[in-house]
């Protein structure tokens, strides 16, 4: 049994298939790279882990429960954090206030009435922030106002507000796309830092290959809707299917 | 100071200052002279600086950090003001439980209003508060008439029961609110040479109480919750997946701002012991809109900046009127004065609103941080010959001055 399991998933759009029958496992601790040609239902799988959509059919279970049918707030405080294709950060916060919000909801849960006392008075909590800021080499931009840094920059701070939540399943959609090469690198080897330093199951959505052979121990190449193969990364490599489906195309 | 950062202290101290020394700094001009009709150290006018200042700095906890923009909120301003007032009819005149109960009440006015409204964002959250601000107004107007005196509004009478105290003063009159015995009215008048000064008990009390709403509204703008009211404005899906739920926040926030306003409605009951429903007129919700925005929707000092602005103008420009006008340009040639008095014409007295119009489109479009944006602007103007662009920065990272 896998942390996550998604079984006999169909999702459509009006007419569209946008996902049918997928069945997904992805093992505790492990590196689950999805790939696939645009289009393919990648970021729609996705959505439907984290409460964006409902199935129309299928389950998807996560450390044991169902998250269909809990809001989004609800699965993440389960375990799950999510990075998104377009980052989604708090544009009018500073990059130390977006990194303090996740902090937050990891210790306070879902609402708590935190009216009198001063942000920053929560020495631990910014201290913290601090660390991961470091980690991801933005410590210098902990005051900028967030929206008015680059892409790259913008995907770097998402990625941190994630990671500084502890969770137990990390969910990256595309998350070096609009990276400089150097970014790129980090990002792949402050990946492979948390994984081997803590407990965490990361599923990535990457069209980037070098960062899919990095960091994945499987492999799972998803086209129009449905999992073609799902093997280790040497595996895939010489797969005709996934040459032919895949990696043909974008090499 | 005061569990403040230095900077919000200092922000506290000049508006302490100022509202302590407000008697003086509006009444500028020596009794008298042409520029009299400038002065507003009126204890009336005073009182409503102070008043509306409250209830814009309460506005701005919803509609400047969350961005949800209420047009109802004169339902509170209305609720506060009934309740104060039945408080003088039945309990007494202290006005300390007058407010006590309003605030309680128009909290859970908001509390019901907001848990439906706010099912909804955008336009439609707009439409929803506008459409039950004027259905109280409405009902308060008729169908309530026993509670609210409907048309003529509710007033205090010879005969109130009043609980603890009596229904009539020994000279047969209705009594006057006070605070344990001290009578909002009793005024104190300072004649220095051709300046006059008025000192009101009314007016202090009112300060002091916008000093505190105004200390409250500080430490919530610096807290957690200030900091996620802030990050619902920003980015609610980014929010939700971060395990945060925004529909508790914004519903506390607005119960907060709807009790500023039942407090600033008390306190308007306990200056003048009378209420009506036209206080709770969707205009009366429209003007502490314009306040915060003329000030600076977010900043913490705005609102308090836009009340009274706006009610300097409503109370001075308004009395400007023609005759006025031509005294002042009598220096011009017969046709010239004319000329200039017709064309001024339409901005003053009744045509105050019209000058409003205006100046607010011209904040709206160069400043759209409002006054606040334009005394920075200012500032740093005047700092920038000394120091290099490290001000303008700082300006920029820190967006809720
Ligand atoms: N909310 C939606 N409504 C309608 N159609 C949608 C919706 N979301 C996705 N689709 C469609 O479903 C299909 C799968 O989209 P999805 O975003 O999951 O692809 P993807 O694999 O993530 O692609 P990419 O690599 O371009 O990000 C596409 O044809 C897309 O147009
Ligand atoms: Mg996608």
């Amino acid at each position: 049994m896998g942390i996550l399991e998604v079984k006999d998933v169909n999702k459509r759009f009006g007419g569209l298939k946008a996902l049918s029958e997928v069945n997904l496992s992805v093992k505790e601790n492990t590196c689950h790279a999805i790939i696939g040609p645009n289009g393919a239902g990648k970021s729609t799988l996705l959505n439907c882990l984290v409460g964006k959509l409902i199935p129309d059919t299928g389950s998807v279970m996560f450390d044991g429960q169902s998250v269909l049918g809990r809001t989004p707030h609800e699965i993440n405080q389960m375990g799950i954090s999510r990075v998104f294709q377009t980052p989604e950060i708090f544009g009018d916060l500073t990059v130390m206030e977006n990194m303090m919000i996740p902090l937050f909801a990891k210790r306070d849960g879902a609402f708590r009435m935190h009216a009198y006392e001063s942000v920053s008075a929560e020495r631990a909590l910014i201290e913290e922030a601090e660390a991961m800021l470091a980690d991801v080499k933005m410590l210098d931009k902990r005051n900028m106002h967030s929206a008015s840094m680059s892409r790259g920059d913008k995907r770097r701070l998402e990625m941190a507000m994630c990671l500084i939540q502890k969770p137990k399943l990390l969910l990256l959609d595309e998350p070096t796309a609009g990276m400089a090469r150097a970014d790129t690198n980090n990002t792949i080897d402050l990946l492979k830092e948390i994984k081997s330093k803590r407990d965490i199951t990361i599923a990535i959505i990457e069209h980037d290959m070098h960062v899919v052979f990095s960091l994945a121990d499987r492999i799972t190449v998803l086209a129009q809707g449905t999992p073609l193969v799902e093997d280790t990364p040497e595996k895939i490599k010489g797969h005709p299917k996934v040459q032919e489906a895949y990696l043909g195309e974008a090499h | 100071m005061l569990g403040l950062e230095k900077k919000d202290f200092t922000l506290l101290l000049i508006v302490f200052a100022l509202t302590m020394l407000a008697p003086f700094l509006l009444n500028p001009f020596p009794e008298g002279s042409a520029m009299a009709q400038f002065n507003a150290g009126y204890p009336d006018l005073m009182q409503r600086f102070v008043i509306f200042g409250i209830f814009a700095i309460g506005f701005n906890i919803l509609f400047g950090l969350t961005g949800y923009l209420s047009f109802g909120h004169a339902a509170f301003l209305g609720v506060g003001s009934y309740a104060a007032v039945w408080m003088f009819k039945l309990l007494s005149m202290n006005v300390l439980p007058a407010i006590f109960l309003a605030v309680v009440m128009s909290g859970l006015f908001a509390l019901l209003i907001g848990f439906i409204s706010l099912r909804r964002s955008g336009i439609y959250f707009s439409i929803l508060t506008l459409a039950f601000a004027q259905m109280m107004f409405a009902l308060a107007y008729s169908v309530l008439t026993p509670i609210t005196g409907g048309e003529t509004g509710l007033q205090l009478a010879l005969n109130d029961p009043r609980i603890l105290g009596t229904s009539a003063t020994a000279t047969g009159n209705i009594p006057v609110p006070s605070l344990f015995g001290l009578e909002m009215r009793t005024t104190a008048d300072l004649d220095l040479g051709a300046w006059g000064f008025t000192f009101n008990v009314g007016y202090y009390f009112c300060a002091l109480v916008m000093l505190v709403a105004f200390y409250l509204s500080i430490r919530i703008f610096r807290s957690p919750f200030g900091m996620m009211l802030r990050a619902i404005k920003s980015n609610q899906q980014r929010l939700n997946y971060t395990g945060l739920n925004p529909k508790p926040y914004t519903l506390a926030a607005f119960v907060i701002s709807g009790m500023y306003a039942g407090l600033a409605g008390a306190l308007m009951a306990s200056m003048d012991p009378l209420a009506g429903a036209e206080r709770m007129f969707w205009t009366a919700s429209g003007e502490v809109v314009l306040m915060t925005i003329l000030g600076g929707v977010g900043t913490l000092i705005g609102p308090v900046l836009g009340a009274g602005a706006i009610k300097y103008m409503e109370n001075i420009i308004s009395k400007i009127n023609s005759d006025i006008l031509h005294t002042w340009f009598a220096f011009l040639p017969d046709g010239l004065e004319d000329f200039v008095v017709a064309m001024i014409y339409p901005f003053i007295g009744k045509g105050w609103h019209l000058t409003l119009g205006i100046i607010f489109m011209l904040v709206v479009i160069f400043l759209p941080g409002g006054l606040v944006e334009g005394g920075q602007r200012i500032a740093r103007a005047l700092r920038g010959r000394k120091t290099t662009d490290d001000s303008g920065k700082s300006a920029k990272t820190e967006p809720a001055e």
